[in-house]
């Protein structure tokens, strides 16, 4: 019997030939990512439960990318970032992202990929939820909390159960006015929010393959948004592009059996997605963009590992362009590296950055969280009473941006910048 | 025999990690001891209007050992702030029909709170301030007041790690460790 993408990584990665969901088996970990949000904590388990002068099991696989409260007053906030510096330190680690140097790159889930450290094949953990996002590049990768960390990062090994496999296949080709995040918002809202719990979603299907990385990625991030453990796409020859551009370590690339077994199979054509938006308060209350026009919105919100990336500006400056947004709209890149592209990359000559000046928008946040999630009272773009936000996020809980009284509509950047433009809910395809 | 006894606070669905404890307290670390407390005069600040304060206001710790919820207890983030800020703030076990995957992980690897699964949808059939007790070893609710009694899922090898502190003093208990 066949084994699919994610039972080949764990089984590798567990030393063993065959496996099947629901084994229990120790996995040897190629990377461990942290932040500054739940590093602390982590370096707090690893010094109580190893010694306070123990050395790491790797330094070279363990990625510390402060992220989530950078540009913040907040006393505790640089307490925990200088917690991470002086650890590193002592540890002597080659790879922290450390904020207010030239090495800050902002969102771990885009920096990770950009500075080569999603591998196809390889097994990734990390303290965040959306660590699933690194299945975009073939990896196995998922969230965790800091006592399983704090144990990696002594003994770089980690007992998990195999999940089961769910695949959702898409057909065809992506339409122009489609975007990743309208394919997952509808997978989720198919499934619910708990509709992929404990298992591993794998994404197939020419129209995926159609997709850039990034759009893959906003794809794998979502995953836990219908609770699985993991999001998956095979490696192809853009994964091979955007990784051996990135870094030289070798890799050995993994493939779902031709007679793999999956607990269920979905199956979709590209051209029925339509833009769409998730409902307060959860991801799944999916809802299409061009019937929810009379919802009013006071703000909009392009940023974040899910909507933060450079494909994501670009399809919004391409709504933009000789537009103006007629509510406060907020663009927060995700990494430095984003931050660059908005200055270098043209649409018809005219750079993203000049765009969006043009249009209206909010003055460019520095790359970090921000308001994706709420965080300390002075955060970027944070909500603070009613507001009702149209966001390129991913979640739409009570209060997740800051405020318990204001609502979260979660779009595509197209519908995020074609909504900023009417000031209501607005399907993009009125302005394509 | 272990005796979880002492008054419920019941949740419904989809109660997700925001709302057990919000973004703007995970600055405070679990492993610093007066940052722990604090998580636990936190816990579920995050709830919409409408329900009663968790932790009573200027109170560092809350009156309910166990909370009863709906579907997807803990959605959303990995913070392990989750399940400890609820140990912390007195919460003994979550009894809930289902659980995100990585809460409920964190759960047990923090030993924090039993956290049980019932078959039947507990949380329409009680009330926040009945009196319950939960009898460990035989997973089993006892409601105090009408002495009717729920069979919950039974943990098996969940319930020793919680019952040692979690995962470190479990491996070292049972030899997997030194």
């Amino acid at each position: 019997m066949g084994m699919t993408i994610t039972e080949k990584i764990i089984a590798r990665a567990a030393g063993k030939r065959v496996i099947g969901p629901g084994d229990n088996v120790w996995v040897e970990v190629d990377i461990l990512l942290t932040h500054d949000v739940c590093g602390p904590g982590t370096i707090g388990v690893f010094e109580r439960e190893f010694g306070t002068t123990a050395k790491v099991w790797d330094k070279s696989k363990i990625v510390i990318i402060p992220d989530h409260y950078i540009f913040t007053a907040d006393q505790k906030a640089h307490r925990n970032v200088d917690t991470l510096r002086t650890f590193v330190k002592e540890q002597d680690m080659p790879y922290f992202y450390d904020p207010g140097t030239h090495q800050y790159k902002g969102v771990c889930h885009v920096a990770l990929p950009e500075e080569g450290h999603v591998r196809p094949g390889e097994v990734i953990f990390g303290t965040d939820s959306h660590t699933c996002t690194h299945g975009a590049m073939g990896a196995f990768a998922t969230g965790i909390g800091n006592t399983d960390a704090g144990f990696i990062m002594g003994a770089g090994k980690l007992l998990i159960k195999v999940p089961k496999s769910m695949r959702f296949q898409v057909h065809g080709s992506v339409p122009p006015y489609i975007m990743g995040k309208d394919i997952i918002l509808k997978i989720i809202g198919d499934i619910g929010f708990d509709g992929a719990s404990y298992c591993a979603m794998e994404f197939t299907g020419e129209a995926i393959h159609q997709l850039s990385i990034e759009e893959r990625m906003t794809i794998c991030n979502m995953a836990i948004e219908a609770g699985a453990k993991s999001g998956i796409i095979e490696p192809d020859e853009k994964t091979f592009k955007y990784v051996r551009s990135r870094t030289n370590k070798p890799f050995e690339a993994v493939y779902s059996d031709p007679d793999a077994v999956y607990e269920s199979d979905h199956t979709y054509d590209a051209a029925t997605f339509e833009p769409c938006v998730a409902e307060p308060h959860v991801p799944s209350n999916y809802a299409l963009a061009r019937e929810r026009n009379h919802i009013q919105l006071d703000r909009a919100y392009i940023g974040s590992c899910t909507g933060g990336k450079i494909t994501d500006f670009m399809a919004a400056a391409r709504i933009l362009k000789g537009q103006k947004v007629t509510i406060p709209t907020f663009l927060v890149p995700a990494t430095v590296e984003v931050a660059e592209a908005l200055i270098k990359t043209p649409i018809d000559g005219v750079s993203l950055v000049e765009i969006f000046a043009a249009a209206g928008c909010n003055d460019i946040a520095p790359p970090s969280c921000a308001a994706c999630l709420g965080g300390p009272a002075d955060t970027f773009g944070r909500t603070s009473g009613t507001e009702v936000v149209i966001s390129t996020t991913n979640r739409n809980f009570p209060g997740r941006m800051g405020s318990k009284l204001s609502q979260i509509y979660l779009a595509s950047p197209l519908t995020v910048a074609a909504s900023a433009i009417r000031g209501h809910i607005t399907d993009p395809r009125e302005f394509m | 025999m272990k005796v979880i006894r002492g008054t419920v606070y019941v949740l419904k669905d989809d109660i997700d990690t925001d709302q057990i404890i919000p973004a703007e307290f995970l600055n405070l670390v679990p492993t610093i001891p007066e940052e722990y407390a604090k998580l636990g005069s936190h816990a579920l600040c995050g709830l919409p209007a409408g329900y009663p304060p968790f932790v009573k206001p200027g109170a560092i710790k809350a009156e309910y050992p166990i909370i009863i919820a709906g579907r997807n207890f803990g959605c959303g983030s990995s913070r392990e702030h989750a399940p400890v800020c609820l140990g912390a703030a007195g919460v003994k076990a979550v009894v809930a029909e289902s659980y995100a995957r990585i809460f409920f992980r964190n759960a047990v690897a923090t030993g924090e709170i039993y956290p049980f699964e019932t078959p039947l949808r507990l949380c329409d059939l009680f009330k926040t301030g009945d009196q319950m007790e939960i009898h460990v070893e035989k997973s089993q609710l006892i409601n105090q007041s009408s002495g009717k009694s729920y069979t919950l899922k039974d943990l098996g090898a969940v319930a020793p790690v919680v019952e040692a502190g979690g995962i470190f003093p479990y491996a070292r208990k049972a030899g997997i460790i030194k």
